[in-house]
């Protein structure tokens, strides 16, 4: 059964603020989908609006066959019903409660036994235990956020929704528990929808994206497509990355990956974790042009291209290159005078490793730590 | 000293405290929870006794609970004797004397839980009214325990209403102020000074224990 989960919903704020979206998550096979936009963008107020904090002015929101929100019949159910997991951007753990007081907190209607089972469960999986006692406020940032996810899953959610789970961590421990969470997903088959303004993060974890700004959704796809192909210069300006291909990881020693993208080598700074298969990133603000073939550079990517189209965005030009894949460049007016850039020129492009960022990819055989 | 007065006032104080626990806590979360724009209108209302002279207060409640008004006239019905001057009608006094001292600690408990919280608690499938339990009312104990003894203690101090409504019978109605004022009127400066004593030195231990609480000197639980 193609089950999915619908939502068209608009809102009007006092403030002037309008939200007008309309997105699905295909709950079979479970998604996860991203909703992606800068701050103030009105994703968590969507997310607000699925969870029933808060109640639209117009519209229906409905999972599966069931309505949780249809303004034209009256109908909004409590969030108590709609038997969702959360995860606020602060956590919001409860703090006169223990972890364990925190994930039980939820499980009243249960049989004792069966509570504990799933507290003991969703420990294991986050890898809690001997934490149990602690108080929240004893807890880093990342013990928080499991307990956080934990509380969430163990009641076995329809669906999960998350609001920018990994912006309260520092950067190291971002990064890993992007990791984890990305393998949890995976594990759990839980249709979620995540909340983010890291264009990696989107990557790492979603299977479909929908790109928000200003209360609207500009495009809708895989998070590949949308990096690869904006639809407007909104949405490429928001998502701030123009290039986003398939690769495979060959080599990596000393922090230094080679990156097989259709065929071409590229050198890429990574960490030991990476995996084998990832999206390999590039800024179009990293990707220097030179005209022709010549000296070396201390640039360790170094492509020979043609060029493929050349359109003005503003100040700047923005080049799209053929290199063997497809690569996005931009460049000021004055280069493309000076470099005398037309479609069919051969050109040579390079940019440093550290430009060429690499995000694991969730969809792929990547193993899943139990 | 009278011993008597003493007992009745400390009656009246506990049974009044309590009485506000129950009847404050839900005036307090609806003041603290609700959006409804003239929630001031309620709020002032609540706040009233702080300004109005105990007499005034004293005399709307006399003439409400009255033999001639239509509660009064019921409660003469169903119980055989009228309110005023008895027990029974100094406590109602007394509860709306001490409203707001009770209210407006948890209110202002209720206020400092954050709202994310809350709904954090209800999106995990916990009513409304249990999470008022399981979560507002365990990180509100400081507040709610201020108003508990806010309350008993400007009970144990009110004049005014006590002479209004429930008058001066030995054992009923005569409190501990209200014997301070006779003992005066009879020129028993001893006896008057005793009691005053004693109310003097109750009254500022309570309110050293509520500041010292609302401090966290010893805190319920360990901080955050």
């Amino acid at each position: 059964m193609a089950a999915e989960m619908i939502a068209e919903i608009s809102k009007a704020y006092d403030s002037g603020f309008t939200l007008d979206v309309c997105l699905q998550l295909p709950m079979d096979p479970p998604t996860v989908l991203i909703l992606f936009g800068p701050s103030g963008s009105g994703k968590t107020t969507v997310l607000r609006c699925l969870a029933g904090l808060e109640r639209p002015d117009r519209g229906v929101i409905r999972c599966g066959q069931e309505p949780w929100f249809d303004a034209a019949a009256g109908i909004h159910m409590p969030p108590q019903q709609r038997r969702l997991g959360c995860l606020s951007q602060d956590y919001a753990l409860f703090p006169t409660y223990s972890v364990e007081g925190n994930i039980v907190f939820g499980l009243g209607e249960l049989s004792a036994v069966e509570r504990s089972r799933r507290v003991a469960e969703a420990l294991a999986l986050l890898q809690l235990q001997g934490l149990e006692r602690r108080k929240p406020a004893q807890l880093s940032g990342g013990q928080q956020q499991r307990v956080a996810l934990a509380r969430a899953i163990a009641r076995r959610p329809r669906v999960l929704l998350l609001d920018e789970p990994l912006s309260a961590l520092d950067v190291p421990t971002r990064l890993r528990l992007q990791g984890e969470l990305r393998h949890l997903l995976k594990q759990l088959a839980i249709p979620s929808i995540v909340v983010t303004h890291d264009w990696g993060e989107a990557l790492a974890l979603g299977d479909r994206m929908i790109v928000m700004h200003e209360g609207r959704v500009l495009q809708a796809g895989t998070p590949q497509e949308i990096f690869n192909r904006p639809v407007t210069a909104d949405v490429a300006r928001i998502v701030g990355m123009e290039t986003a291909l398939i690769g495979r990881v060959r080599e990596l020693s000393g922090g230094l990956a080679t990156v097989d993208v259709n065929g071409v080598m590229l050198h890429a700074l990574a960490a030991d974790d990476v995996g084998t298969d990832v999206f390999v990133c590039i800024r179009a603000e990293d990707v220097v042009l030179e005209k022709g073939e010549t000296g070396t550079t201390s640039a360790r990517n170094r492509l020979s291209g043609t060029v493929r189209g050349v359109t003005a965005a503003g100040a700047l030009v923005k080049v799209s290159l053929d290199c063997g894949f497809p690569l996005m460049a931009v460049v000021t007016r004055a280069a493309v005078g000076d470099l005398h850039l037309a479609v069919g020129m051969r050109v040579s492009a390079s940019m440093k490793a550290g430009a060429v960022h690499l995000v694991p990819r969730r969809d792929a055989g990547a193993t899943v730590t139990a | 000293m009278n011993w008597i007065a003493i007992g009745v006032t400390l009656q009246l104080a506990t049974m009044t405290a309590l009485l506000l626990v129950v009847i404050g806590l839900p005036i307090a979360y609806w003041v603290s929870f609700s959006r409804w724009r003239w929630k001031f209108l309620v709020e002032s209302v609540v706040a009233l006794p702080l300004v109005l002279p105990p007499t005034v207060l004293g005399f709307y409640i006399l003439v409400a609970i009255g033999p001639h008004s239509p509660f009064g006239r019921l409660y003469t019905d169903l119980v055989g004797h009228p309110l005023p001057f008895t027990f029974e009608g100094l406590l109602i006094a007394s509860v709306l004397y001490s409203l707001p001292f009770a209210v407006q600690p948890f209110a202002a408990a209720f206020d400092h839980v954050d709202r994310k919280l809350i709904e954090a608690a209800w999106t995990l499938g916990v009513s409304r009214v249990g999470t008022f339990f399981k979560l507002i009312l365990p990180m509100s104990v400081a507040g709610v325990v201020t108003g508990f003894v806010l309350s008993f203690a400007h009970t144990l101090g009110e004049f005014g209403v006590v002479l209004m409504v429930g008058g001066n019978i030995e054992g009923v109605t005569r409190t501990v102020s209200i014997d301070i004022y006779d003992e005066v009127q009879a020129l028993n400066y001893v006896g008057a000074a005793r009691t005053s004593l004693l109310l003097l030195a109750v009254s500022y231990l309570i309110l050293l224990s509520v500041y010292a609480m609302n401090r966290k000197v010893w805190a319920v639980w360990p901080q955050k």
